[in-house]
């Protein structure tokens, strides 16, 4: 992310220190992850010393300090999903993506998470890719929904 | 000057406003063991071994001294039967993560604590952030932060800063409660791998 980019987000916040989590929050979103030059940027402009947006960067779960690829995808292995089958689901997303949850691929293209229901257990087996639900899935589903992602 | 008049174990004390029950009873010379307190530091209120028990009128709670204000008409106890079971309770779980830790040690020997009561996790941190605090308020460094939280919580240096800073300084080593060992190996760690440091982005461009 270049250091214009950031320092417009900074901008936009007045450059106040009281800012600091809305600016990171915006820079992860914008970027998909808190680099560490721009954290040492922020870092710089706030006059908030780097271990202190360290130990925020790593406190909250909405960040994150490696890449994340463009798409993420949550499969939900909550107990309605579970019974459902959430686990053939995982299995067919990991042969597809080659990566487990808490990974990114090379491409950066997926992220893939579990997660503990998402609420709409009727649905179930869950698939969500950018906070749009994908339901009743099945493998094969699966595998064809991946597909859309570019 | 000494507006604030309370009890300490039966002895009548003064403090000033603003002063904690832990102040109150260092200036009288009545002894609460504490480990993340330094009287150079802000209270912190991390390792919770100051608990003390305190009657205020009528009631009877149980606050960590290092950050309870003094009050007027306050009656503290340093010691007694649940004082000392919540504090040898907290010893043993601070033993999991150092159970060599000869300040540790010599507390569970008073207290009666088991060192193994929990599971070893030895992590040899016990999060009271002396070689933090001191870093950011006395030396005004902070190359030295904690990452991370709850059971993953960690002491991380900015290798950055660190590499600048601390080989004049290292005044945070001594601090370390648990020994400085600790201190000394993640900073060994910043300097020696600055790329697999905890927060630094080894995938990162
Ligand atoms: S390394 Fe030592 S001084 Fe630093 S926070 Fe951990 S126990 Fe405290
Ligand atoms: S268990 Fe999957 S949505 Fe509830
Ligand atoms: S000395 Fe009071 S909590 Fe550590």
């Amino acid at each position: 992310m270049e250091i214009e980019k950031i320092d417009q987000i900074i901008d936009r916040h007045n450059g106040e220190a009281s800012n600091l989590l809305q600016i990171m929050l915006d820079i992860q979103k914008e970027n998909n992850w808190l680099s560490k030059q721009a954290l040492a940027r922020v870092s710089e402009k706030l006059s908030v010393p780097l271990t202190r947006i360290q130990h925020i960067a790593t406190f909250y779960k909405a960040f994150s300090l490696v890449p994340k690829g463009r798409h993420k995808v949550h499969i939900c292995v909550g107990t309605a999903c579970h019974v459902r089958g959430a686990t053939r689901i995982l299995d067919t997303v990991e042969d597809a993506t080659g990566i487990k949850p808490g990974e990114t691929d090379l491409d950066l293209k997926f992220s893939l998470e579990t997660v503990n229901c998402l609420g709409c257990c009727a649905l179930g087996p869950v698939m969500e890719v950018d906070g749009k639900v994908h339901g009743k899935m099945s493998p094969v589903k699966t595998a064809r929904t991946l597909k859309i992602y570019e | 000057m000494g507006d604030i008049q309370f009890e300490i174990d039966g002895k009548t004390v003064t403090a000033d406003q603003g002063m904690t029950v832990l102040e109150a009873a260092q200036k009288e010379g009545i002894y609460i063991p504490t480990l993340c307190h330094h009287e150079k530091l802000e209270p912190f209120g991390g390792c919770r071994l100051c608990i003390v028990e305190v009657e205020d009128r009528g009631w009877t709670k149980y606050v960590v001294s290092c950050v309870f204000p003094a009050a007027n008409g306050i009656i503290v106890r340093t010691r007694s039967e649940k004082v000392d079971r919540l504090r040898k309770t907290i010893i043993e779980l601070l033993m999991a993560h150092a159970p060599d830790a000869p300040d540790l040690l010599k507390l569970a020997r008073e207290y009666g604590a088991d060192p193994d009561r929990y599971e070893r996790d030895p992590s040899f941190c016990i999060h009271c952030g002396l070689c933090v605090r001191y870093c950011a308020e006395v030396a005004g460094k902070h190359a030295v932060g904690f990452v991370d939280r709850g059971i993953n919580k960690e002491i991380s240096f900015v290798p950055e800063i660190a590499a600048k800073e601390c080989n004049d300084c290292k005044e945070c080593f001594p601090l370390c409660p648990t020994s400085y060992l600790q201190a000394a190996f993640v900073y060994t760690q910043a300097l020696s791998f600055p790329d697999a440091v905890k927060t630094g982005q080894s995938a990162g461009k």
